[in-house]
């Protein structure tokens, strides 16, 4: 549904991203995962726009998105997270998802200012449907609580919350699991997985390796902004260009004697 | 929904109290011409400065976007109605017609000033806006050769009162035993706007757009993620911060009947800010404390300082302007120590969830 050709950028000197290909099939999850600085971040910002590539292109759902603003991008079906949480802090956990909303209800200035049937109409199920929404990811009880004041991985979920507001085909999640507990680990494993099981295409960053290897269909592995390796996590795994890149050649020559011994 | 007796109660309560607030307002200037018509004429100032500070408040509150020189649009407002409506072009055009073309150039203006300064936040925009706003002021001070299209700094008189039929708001007419002097019927007129742009503001707040334009105030990046076109929506409130800032300044040149480019300086667009921070960023009721409090209180010391001081020293040591900056810099000073959100910081707003939970 989603696929990346030959996707290149570059910050002055250095090149954070270099003839990446990719493809993602609808209905799978899809890992992306690398040492630090590997360039995964950055393939999320050019994918939704927050940069632009200098070379290669996007297609998702037969569509270019090559010249899409990044408005433009969430409208087509990709909503993101993002790695440092970037809720809209001061506002409450309803509105948050609320606004998620924005992108597939219509309701203009004149609409607002004369309340007409059919904003009034078209706000009560804006309301409706983020209150679900904040239910599905279980912090319903927290809705008029203020945003940023949320422990860490409620504010993580809410942030999956109103992704899930603007009815995405596809998911992409950035780091989802970075500082949660175990606890709370394995309660976004379990909605991740529900996210799949109605539908939506998820793409994930993650450094917790147990936590990819055990969720995802396949995997990208990046490293220096190249891909190395992409498969299904158990070949990945195996790879010794993916070892060399978390442990060092050394490591990948051991683990090589070791296979072939 | 259905309404327990409890509810019933508590909205015949509410009721009561809109219409003790209603006619105590409509009591409001015959109560103040016992003390004085300048002080209809004070509130008159307080009620256009609260137009001004609620326009800004879409700007600034609502946006976030720092404007520093609203008071262009104010400027544009008033010079729309002094041309169309004053001996200066001949041209005696009725108010109805007038306003709407002030709010729309004031709204033209606004867009102009948005779209170049887009991609600015902060002080970046800040400086831009302020910059924007002496521009406005120093075209209107110059545009008096070779085509003399605004009168230079002579600014234009004997602009036409608000006339609407054959009521004429310059003159005094007698209604059932009552005077109503100029400055009453204009009270009730700038009341008249003041609650529909106070109405606008709370119905744009709480809806789609106005959720829109808190998303970008609070982290634009996220906002765009999530589908808002923050560059249109960013137009929109300049846009529509300036249209109620040229609605004002209409108001001002049919008020004073006369406005010259000295009306429409870089402090004025500071007190309009001041007003809007000091009130409570974002909350209506704060921004129009804020207007109140900054029209009322420097009267008040004129009045008072004066006499107070020959009173105690026998003559005059502080000057009631010089005290008035003392202590509106004091003021500021000790706001943004204990209350650094305003006098009335806006509320997280609370949903009734049980309602729509079914």
């Amino acid at each position: 549904m989603l696929s990346g050709q030959g996707i290149g950028k570059r910050f002055g000197g250095v090149q954070a991203l270099s003839e990446v290909s990719f493809s993602i099939r609808r209905g799978e999850i899809y890992g992306l995962i690398g040492p630090n600085g590997a360039g995964k971040t950055t393939l999320f910002n050019v994918l939704t726009s927050v940069y632009t590539a200098d070379a290669g292109a996007f297609e998702f759902d037969g569509k270019p998105l090559s010249r899409a603003k990044p408005h433009e991008v969430a409208a087509l079906g990709i909503a993101r997270t993002f790695q440092n949480i970037r809720l809209f802090a001061n506002l409450s956990a309803i509105e948050n998802v609320m606004i998620g909303r924005h992108v597939r209800t219509r309701a203009g200035v004149f609409g607002a200012i004369l309340r007409t049937p059919a904003t009034r109409a078209e706000e009560a199920r804006i309301e409706s449907r983020s209150l679900a929404l904040l239910e599905y990811v279980g912090l319903v009880a927290r809705a008029n609580d203020v945003a940023g004041q949320l422990p860490y991985g409620a504010q993580r979920r809410l942030e999956i919350a109103r992704a899930l507001a603007t009815d995405p085909k596809l998911l992409a999640l950035d780091e989802p699991a970075a500082g949660m507990n175990a606890t709370e680990t394995a309660d976004l494993r379990g909605l991740i997985e529900r996210i799949r099981g109605d539908g939506t295409t998820v793409l994930l960053i993650e450094h917790d390796m147990k936590l990819v290897m055990g969720l995802s269909d396949r995997v990208l592995v990046l490293d220096y902004g190249r891909r190395i390796a992409e498969g299904p996590p158990a070949e990945v795994r195996a790879d010794p260009r993916v070892i060399e890149a978390y442990l060092g050649a050394g490591a990948a020559s051991a683990s090589a004697r070791a296979v072939s011994a | 929904m259905r309404l327990d007796v409890a509810g019933d109660r508590q909205l015949l309560l509410r009721y009561a109290g809109l219409a003790l607030v209603a006619v105590a307002l409509i009591a409001l200037p015959f109560a103040l011409v016992q003390v004085g018509t300048a002080w209809v004429r004070i509130t008159n100032l307080a009620i256009l400065f609260a137009l001004l500070a609620l326009g800004l408040n879409i700007v600034v509150g609502f946006a976030g976007l720092l404007d520093l020189g609203y008071i262009a649009f104010y400027g544009v407002g008033a010079y729309v109605w002094a041309l169309l409506a004053s001996p200066h072009f001949n041209l005696h055009l009725p108010f109805w017609v007038i306003l709407p073309i002030g709010a729309l150039a004031a709204c033209f203006f606004g867009v102009l000033l948005g779209a170049p300064t887009l991609k600015l936040r902060g002080d970046y925009l800040a400086i831009v806006t302020l910059g924007f706003g002496e521009i406005v002021r120093i075209f209107l001070n110059n545009l008096s050769r070779p085509v003399n299209i605004t009168n230079g700094p002579q600014g234009i008189a004997r602009i036409d009162p608000v006339r609407i039929g054959d009521l004429d708001f310059s003159t005094t007419s007698q209604v059932a035993g009552l005077a109503f002097s100029s400055p009453i019927k204009y009270y009730y007129l700038l009341l008249v706007f003041l609650l529909l742009v106070i109405v606008i503001n709370m119905r744009l707040k709480d809806s789609r757009i106005g959720r829109a334009w808190e998303a970008i105030r609070e982290d634009e990046i996220a906002a765009r993620a999530m589908g808002i076109n923050t560059t249109s929506l960013k137009l929109l409130a300049f846009a529509m911060g300036a249209s109620f800032g040229g609605i004002a300044g209409g108001m001002f040149a049919s008020m004073q009947s006369f406005i010259s480019p000295e009306s429409f300086v870089l402090v004025e667009s500071v007190m309009v800010l001041s007003m809007v921070v000091l009130g409570g960023m974002g909350n209506i009721w704060g921004v129009i404390l804020g207007a109140i409090l900054l029209t009322f209180v420097p009267e008040l010391l004129r009045y008072t300082v004066e006499p107070l001081q020959k009173a105690a020293f026998g003559r005059m040591i502080i000057e009631p302007e010089v005290i008035r900056m003392l202590l509106f810099g004091l003021a500021l000073v000790l706001m943004m120590l204990f209350r650094p959100a305003g006098i009335l910081p806006k509320s997280v707003r609370k949903r009734e969830l049980s309602a729509i939970a079914k």
